[in-house]
């Protein structure tokens, strides 16, 4: 919808050039996602000063002392907010002066699971399906990458590699169900994937049960650790790993194969018309099992952030946390392109990596942060709806309000030509 | 869900010279599972086990039967009895018999045979056990589990008929099970608390609405979006202020449990049906009215005019987008009521993520059930008592595992979906923005 181009202005004299250039800036994209960010922080300040004990304590004698209020609302959303930024981005209270941007490279491993996932929803959006299954894509990549990780034997390099390959097949297989369910039935994949994510987490509950699967020393549905050789590299001592690397990497690979491939272009084609992609004599069940099986691999792959890098480590049942459903909201926010994916992954991952350190310093639950997501994409889907927030000129509001001035010229000259001829 | 194969129901009179394509899939599968109970549970059992079954009648005169049955003998029965359905089956097919009467046979051979099945498994898993099955005891769970699941597919039901794809029906429960704990809490009362649970799913649905029918955004993505949403919100509220004032917020009250007079005498039945709370009442009043009302009021027409050709329903002057909105706050409303359950009708307080998805399995019994009242209800009963199994099954203390019956609900639907059991057609033009 904020594609359509100002063409109403296409036309106007140079002396207006300003108007339309300005309105160009505020009805862009950037500027969109930058206001609904704005605005879910905004609600956001609102839940944490409303949950705040100080703030609703001053809030009772609101109007004989106002700067108690003031100061609460202030000092319970700034030191929230501010913690945030800490926990995300720079920690400007570090004792040590290396340690400023560890926040930074935290925000980057929360990054890496989203980037994966993100790129694998992105490429079904575009496809023109709605792939809702990367919970489930994630759970079964992490169940072959987890039990080749922690029951072959193998020499470091070629495990990992070998890793990689499981998490990619197991997400692969769990996407190719509902592409070729599609394809061959035209079974909707919204509701075989959102079925396919339950059972997947039933079958790893499962799976967890067996002696194959579970840790011996442990009373708690765990596998064993993966083995030391399938691990991701860590650069400089930092929590960046090599997921980071191939997150960027598979984002360019996207990239590659969605605008310069002939698969590409016919998996785009399919997206934007499937009946004329057919008629132009493309496959378009293949289109869909393709870029479901690709896509379930990406999402597969996203469980190696876990497993093979510092944070689990472990298969267990809540291996693929809540990426999957994140990883909706980082597609539509990045608005299905892969550098825009990185993009909005890097700020969703800032903002889990802020959150728990928002948590733990001023007590805010980390869960405001779904909140804050949501709104951002919720916004970001109503294009309208922030400009009527924000009272932005509405390109799509503008033409429709030409078009009905000039049906409602069309339809006076009519009636005064009427007229003319009943005279 | 538009892109779904179209296939309509073939109901007038075909000319005698056109076929129907014949259809193997009932017969063989039939026979598929005659041979599974047949072999897996006939042969796995000896010649003097016995299965114990307890009904509990509620009946003064007649108080609990027990039963004690000669497992194999009754399993033989059962199996001659699915055999019999399933040579039905092939004869139906051989002979392009669809309906007797105006009675579709698959369907019922379907009813029929699985009922047998379920009872021939339960009879096997209860062989030489200590534990009786209790059979009044698994239905009235069944019935209970059911609750959330037929009030979330009522909701889907209008507001998919209505062309509005509410995908937000697990968010629908929650902030109402979230609100009714609230309110319950702070008034003491449960009866307010199921009276707040409608108010907050209207809520959500009111979001919904607003975004799907005022701003054309994908259907599939608000709701998603809003079941993160709700499920952060009400989380983060726990966490905070719910936490904090335990002895405000978090005190569990519960529906009296109402025994109806008369109708709770009937054996059997009675005491799974009418010795409910009032939810439970609510939610047979709310499966009626929906399934006439849907099918035979002018409300109802207007409604499924806009779900599946708004321009027509446009061109005869109704307002498309009012009655989506109309429809998809009271559907809204209809899951909030649901959400009761989790709190004021099971007398909990409120939990994180309390609902577990329950919303999903709503979906899914809507769509088994062909996006009508009644077979959402059959379904939703359906998973109910795969639920409830479940729990039984692991009180007698029998080998399942519990995943694979927690699976089920969901895999029937995927076969559902690929045309593999039935035949399911969507509205025709749901989730598609009207822009008049």
């Amino acid at each position: 919808m904020s594609e359509i181009s100002d063409s109403v202005d296409a036309g106007a004299p140079k002396t207006l050039m300003w108007r339309s250039t300005l309105r160009k800036i505020t009805t862009s994209t950037v500027m969109t996602s930058f206001l609904a960010i704005v605005v879910a922080l905004l609600i956001g300040a609102f839940l944490i000063a409303a949950a705040d004990g100080d703030v609703q304590r001053t809030a009772g004698y609101l109007l004989t002392r106002p700067g108690d209020f003031f100061a609460a609302l202030g000092d319970s959303v700034g030191s929230a907010y501010a913690s945030l930024f800490r926990g995300a981005v720079f920690n400007y209270s570090a004792s040590n002066p290396g340690d400023f941007f560890v926040p930074l490279t935290k925000t980057i491993a929360y990054s890496v699971p989203l980037i994966f996932a993100g790129l694998a929803l992105g490429m079904g959006f575009r496809a023109g399906l709605f792939n809702i299954g990367a919970q489930g894509q994630i759970i079964l990549g992490a169940t072959l990458c987890g039990y080749i990780g922690f029951t072959w034997h193998l020499p470091a390099g070629i495990h990992l590699i070998a890793c990689l390959i499981g998490a990619f097949v197991g997400g692969g297989l769990w996407g190719f169900i509902p592409g070729f369910l599609k394809a061959k039935t035209g079974a909707n994949e919204v509701i075989v994937t959102i079925m396919l994510n339950s059972v997947a987490l039933y079958l790893l509950g499962w799976l967890l049960t067996l002696d194959s699967f579970r840790n011996p020393d442990s009373y708690l549905p765990v596998s064993p650790r993966m083995l030391p050789t399938a691990w991701f590299p860590h650069f400089f001592s930092t929590a960046i790993d090599l997921g980071f690397v191939l997150a960027l990497l598979a984002a360019v690979g996207v990239w590659w194969l969605m605008e310069r491939s002939t698969l590409g272009f016919r998996i785009r084609a399919v997206g934007d018309n499937p009946d004329a992609a057919r008629a132009a004599g493309m496959n378009v069940s293949m289109s869909y099992v393709w870029v479901m099986v690709i896509g379930g691999g990406l999402a597969g792959l996203a469980a190696t952030s876990q497993l093979l890098s510092s944070v689990s480590q472990q298969l267990n049942g809540n291996i693929a946390s809540t990426f999957g459903f994140d990883a909706i909201t980082v597609a539509l926010l990045g608005r299905s392109k892969p550098f825009g994916i990185v993009l909005a992954g890097l700020l969703f991952g800032g903002l889990r990596a802020g959150g728990y350190i928002m948590q733990a310093s001023t007590g805010t639950p980390i869960d405001i942060i779904l909140v804050l997501q949501s709104i951002i994409v919720l916004l970001i889907a109503a294009p309208p709806l922030i400009k009527a927030i924000f009272r932005l000129p509405d390109p799509e509001r503008r033409t429709k309000k030409l078009a009905k001035a000039h049906a409602r010229l069309e339809e006076k000259a009519a009636k005064e030509s009427v007229e003319e001829v009943t005279l | 869900m538009s892109s779904t194969v179209i296939e309509h129901e073939l109901d007038h009179e075909l000319p005698s010279e056109v076929f129907l394509p014949r259809s193997w899939k009932m017969p063989i599968a039939l026979s598929i599972f005659t041979l599974v109970a047949a072999l897996g549970f006939g042969l796995s059992l000896s010649n003097t086990a016995v299965s114990r079954v307890a009904i509990v009648t509620g009946n003064h005169w007649m108080g609990t039967l027990n039963f004690i049955l000669p497992s194999l003998t009754t399993i033989i029965v059962l199996t001659v009895i699915m055999a019999a359905m399933a040579g039905i089956a092939w004869w139906a097919s051989a002979n392009r018999i669809v309906k007797i009467g105006r009675v579709r046979i698959a369907f019922w051979i379907g009813v029929i045979f699985g009922t047998v099945f379920v009872l021939a498994f339960l009879l096997w898993a209860v062989a030489d056990r200590g534990h009786a099955l209790q059979f009044t005891s698994l239905l009235s769970g069944a019935l209970f589990l059911s609750v959330p699941l037929i009030f979330g597919a009522m909701s889907g039901t209008v507001c998919e008929r209505v062309g509005v794809i509410n995908v937000a029906i697990e968010g629908q429960l929650l902030f109402g099970a979230f609100l009714a704990a609230i309110v319950g809490s702070m008034t003491q009362n449960p009866w307010l608390g199921l009276l707040a649970a409608p108010i907050a799913g209207a809520l959500v649905g009111a979001l919904l609405a607003l975004f799907a029918v005022r701003y054309w955004v994908d259907n599939i993505i608000v709701g998603v979006v809003l079941n993160v949403l709700v499920g952060g919100l009400t989380s983060y509220l726990f966490s905070t202020v719910l936490v904090r004032n335990t002895d405000v917020f978090s005190i569990a009250v519960k529906l009296p449990t109402w025994r109806i007079p008369i109708l709770c005498e009937i054996p059997v039945i009675g005491p799974i049906l009418f010795a409910q709370n009032a939810l439970v009442y609510i939610m047979y009043a709310v499966v009626i009215i929906l399934q006439i009302l849907i099918f035979k009021s002018k409300w109802g027409l207007r409604l499924r005019a806009c779900g599946e050709h708004p321009r027509a329903a446009d061109t005869v002057g109704i307002k498309v987008n009012r009655t989506r909105i109309l429809n998809t706050i009271l559907g809204g409303a209809i899951a909030g009521l649901g959400g009761a359950y989790f709190t004021v009708a099971a007398g909990l307080a409120f939990g994180k993520h309390m609902t577990a998805g329950r919303g999903f399995i709503a979906l899914a019994a809507m769509i088994l059930g062909g996006w009508k009242p009644k077979g959402a209800l059959m379904a939703a009963l359906l998973f109910g008592f795969a639920d409830n199994l479940q729990n039984s099954l692991g009180v007698i203390g029998v080998e399942v595992p519990s995943q694979f019956m927690l699976m089920a609900p969901y895999l029937v639907t995927i076969f559902a979906v690929a045309g593999l059991v039935g035949r399911v057609r969507p509205p025709a033009m749901e989730g598609k923005p009207y822009k008049g």
